[in-house]
């Protein structure tokens, strides 16, 4: 680990004036993805510039949803009664992350903000467009049972690990930011990008751009939503493929669904082609396996990573039909 | 860069000199000499390292320790102070440990965990958000999922920490 400066702004103001004003300069909250990539020589700061205490932290609400500060511990947001009692999805999201320690120091800002587990960004002796742009993507070839079938590029193939982040996807969040022009509110769906021929940048963030919140809109889908997440083992890994799903039924015919998918892209991948297929029909399995399918189209899968096609199309299913049940009971 | 830090361990103040650079894990072990919290991975995926930091559990290998200046840290050699911790003893009489290297991030896992469902905060396994927590077995296996024991002493620490839950 290469020697830091360390310092503590008293605001998100100062925080955001000394990232500007100094290069190789990082935010660091609860540390738990980026003190891991000092220690593997992903990350190599100057200077570290500690976020953690900063008044960030509260959940409220606002006319129509519920604001979540930026230092919102996970363990504390999956288990606020706002979210639990409006927001299941969010909570359920998290729950299925890392463990209860991890819970209680990441942070809700960190969280979106953490970076792939693709082996080879965090292996520094293999090639990676990622880590080191213009080196090659050593997953190509390699190990790829994690990698992206959607919206990948020759480039990268890595996927987004945040289980909060295809929950907040699928709920039209919104993200509060702050940066040396001010303040500025985007849609979650623009937080996160595709990769492209640039497979370093993850977001649409400015280097020295802070979040203060986000803002989760509480609609009654919302209220009947769930996520489900497919792993190697029951508790304590990454999602192989993951699904957050919201519905409402009006009259037996779907009037509002939202559906998000984990482990299938660089970003969360909002389904809205699914989505649209389904408004006005019958929630049957059926008719979510066709809406799935449809949306699987554009999927390019190799040997190891076919099996996400069926996996996802079989999780998504059952999410979102047992949703319906539910609302029917 | 060094900075000195204060930090209260296991009910002493203490006053570290540490590089920026250097864990929590490390200056506990290494500075302070308080050699329970063990280095398992130093990644975060084992939970041998974990304490109770200002009251919940927490690892100390992704955490640096110039961040957690003023906290109070409570490590599985201080929980009992000169007793055993109930869990402890729970550990002793349930065989919840062969060599004993995962044993103190058990403990202090354990007693953050029990503490948690008391609060009644929901696990991954709850059926019910809103309800009320008992800790069932399934519980107890996922919300101590962080702790690995490479002796496969599951069936032990699971006997434990349900008779802990218990008293
Ligand atoms: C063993 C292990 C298992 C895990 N399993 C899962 C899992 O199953 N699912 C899952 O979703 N996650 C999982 N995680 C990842 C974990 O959720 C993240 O590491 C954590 O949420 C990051 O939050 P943090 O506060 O610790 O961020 P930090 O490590 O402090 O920061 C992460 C990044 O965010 C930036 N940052 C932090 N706060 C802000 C802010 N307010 N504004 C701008 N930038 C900011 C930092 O500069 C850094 O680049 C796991 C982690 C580990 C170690
Ligand atoms: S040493 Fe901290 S989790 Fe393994
Ligand atoms: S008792 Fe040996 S690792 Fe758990």
């Amino acid at each position: 680990m290469r020697a830091m400066e360390y310092v503590r702004p008293a605001t998100p103001a100062e925080a955001v004036a000394t990232v500007a004003a100094r290069p190789g300069a990082r935010f660091l909250a609860g540390g738990t993805n980026l003190v891991d990539h000092l220690k593997l020589g992903v990350a190599s700061p100057e200077t570290l510039v500690d976020v953690r205490r900063l008044p960030l932290d509260a959940v409220e609400t606002y006319d129509g949803g519920v604001r979540v500060g930026a230092n919102v511990l996970n363990s504390d947001l999956a288990s606020h009664p706002l979210v639990r009692s409006r927001l299941p999805l969010v909570s359920r999201a998290l729950l299925a992350g890392a463990s209860g320690q991890i819970r209680n120091q990441a942070t809700t800002g960190g969280n979106l903000l953490q970076r792939t587990r693709c082996v080879y960004f965090q292996d520094v002796t293999t090639p990676c467009n990622k880590r080191e742009p213009g080196s090659g993507c050593s997953a190509l070839e390699g190990y790829g049972r994690y990698n992206a079938i959607l919206g990948a590029s020759p480039a990268c193939v890595a996927t987004h690990p945040s289980d909060l982040a295809v929950a907040l996807a699928a709920l039209d969040a919104s993200v509060v930011l702050l940066g040396a022009d001010g303040e500025r509110r985007i849609p979650f769906e623009e937080l996160h990008r595709l990769p492209g021929d640039d497979a370093a940048t993850d977001t649409t963030l400015g280097p020295d751009e802070l979040i203060l919140a986000v803002e989760v809109p509480t609609t009654e889908a919302a209220r009947r939503s769930a996520y489900r997440k497919v792993r190697d083992r029951a508790s304590f890994a990454f999602a192989l493929v993951s699904v957050a799903g919201a519905v409402r039924v009006t009259d037996g015919v779907v009037e509002d669904v939202r559906i998000a998918w984990g482990g299938v892209a660089h970003k969360p991948w909002r389904a809205r082609r699914a989505e649209a297929a389904l408004v006005g029909q019958a929630l049957t399995a059926d008719a979510v396996r066709a809406a799935v399918d449809d949306e699987l189209g554009a999927a390019e899968t190799t040997p190891q990573t076919a099996y996400k096609v069926p996996m996802l199309r079989n999780t998504t299913v059952l999410t979102l039909t047992q949703l319906a049940e539910e609302e029917v009971a | 860069m060094e900075a000195t830090i204060h930090l209260t361990v296991d009910g002493t103040d203490r006053s570290v000199d540490v590089d920026t650079r250097t864990t929590l894990l490390d200056a506990l072990r290494e500075r302070v000499g308080v050699t329970s919290p063990k280095k398992g991975c130093d990644h975060g995926q084992c939970g041998s390292c974990t304490v109770l930091l200002d009251g919940r559990r927490h690892l100390t290998c992704l955490a640096i320790a110039v961040a957690y200046d003023g906290a109070e840290i409570v490590t599985a050699d201080g929980l009992g102070g000169a007793d055993l911790h109930p869990v402890q003893q729970a550990f002793l009489d349930h065989d919840g440990f062969q060599c004993g290297y995962c044993t103190p991030g058990q403990v202090c896992s354990a007693v953050g965990a029990i503490d948690e469902a008391k609060q009644g905060r929901p696990s991954h396994v709850t059926d019910d958000l809103e309800a009320d927590v008992q800790l069932t077995d399934d519980e107890i296996r996922e919300r101590m999922s962080g702790n690995l024991c490479r002796c496969g002493a599951y069936p032990g620490i699971l006997a434990a920490v349900r008779e802990a839950a218990q008293g």
